[in-house]
């Protein structure tokens, strides 16, 4: 499977995200923000980092650049899309997904191993999950409190669209604990903290096993080849 | 603007700078953007076309207000 991985000027984690797809066992192809061309992918990532540094609002820019037409097009026939952390300030800014991500609510920076439930595993890139089950990711950012107004929060809820909540603390001030969001079809998933960081031992969060052996994020790049292969099937 | 039913940190620190000012009387401060577009011409048009990149694109009707756009 060949999972394209956008490049925009301020992206920091595209490298990180084409070597978790690679860890997965897909084919990570590297895709430009100036460009119209997804080069036949058959799923996106849109990376964390500070597009355009975040001026204008974090992700604003982004999401108007040329790629993100032809994305935009995509994601509503059904083509998988995850936005991490920058890449899911993107998404919202698209519309692609609704609600805002705006400062964390203690005005400080975070960033910390955090501990998530997953609530909805009929997503693309969840898909691999338990419903319930709970997973340690990487969380780093300055605006990740997610916000709506209450008629959106109680759709999300109601359809079943919240993909992850926070546990144990609220690390931004997020509505309802909601650390990541699915778009109604379930093909376009959001969410702040970043599974590309924890793929690989050695170089993940701890766990009780041992230090740094935390893998809990490779499960959603495994979700969407799968996913991709039961529906070639 | 942030939306009113919106925290704002950053005029929420402001707000507490300026208490440990000793200015009291002040409740509360919040900070928001002024963009200055310049065209070649003002016309009720370009004022429209304005209005609508105030709320497609300078901001986030998701969690802003576009307060007023203005001839100067």
């Amino acid at each position: 499977m060949r999972i394209g991985v956008v490049t925009f000027p301020g992206s920091l984690d595209d490298r990180d995200a084409q070597r978790a797809v690679r860890l997965a066992g897909g084919e990570a192809v590297a895709l430009w923000h100036g460009d119209h061309d997804l080069k036949g992918v058959d799923a996106i990532v849109l990376p964390g980092g500070f597009s355009y540094g975040d001026y204008l609002r974090c992700g604003a820019i982004a999401a108007h650049s040329p790629i993100m037409s032809e994305i935009i097009d995509a994601a509503n026939g059904g083509l998988p899309v995850l936005g991490i952390c920058n890449g899911f300030q993107i998404l919202v800014e698209a519309h692609l997904l609704p609600g805002g991500l705006v400062r964390n609510d203690h005005g400080d920076f975070v960033c910390r191993d955090q501990k998530l439930r997953v609530e909805n595993t009929d997503t693309a890139w969840t898909s691999g999950f338990q419903t319930g089950q709970e997973i340690t990711i990487p969380l780093k950012n300055g605006e990740g409190g997610f916000i709506a107004d209450l008629e959106t929060i109680n759709r999300l809820e109601g359809e079943g669209q919240v993909a992850f909540r926070y546990l144990e603390v609220n690390p931004n001030g997020s509505a309802n604990d909601i650390a990541g969001i699915s778009n109604a079809r379930g093909n376009v998933v959001g969410l702040m903290p970043h599974p590309e960081h924890a793929v690989e031992e050695g170089f993940g969060p701890d766990t009780r096993a041992a230090m740094r052996s935390g893998t809990d994020g490779i499960t959603f790049f495994t979700s969407v080849i799968q996913s991709s292969l039961l529906a070639r099937a | 603007m942030p939306k009113a039913v919106l925290l704002d940190p950053q005029g929420k620190a402001v707000t507490g700078a300026l208490h440990r000012l000793g200015k009291s009387n002040i409740s509360e401060v919040r900070i928001g953007k002024r963009f200055e577009v310049t065209v070649d011409e003002v016309t009720p048009e370009v004022l429209a076309e304005v209005q609508a990149l105030a709320e497609d694109i300078f901001a986030n009707l998701v969690i802003e207000d576009v307060v007023s756009v203005t001839a100067v």
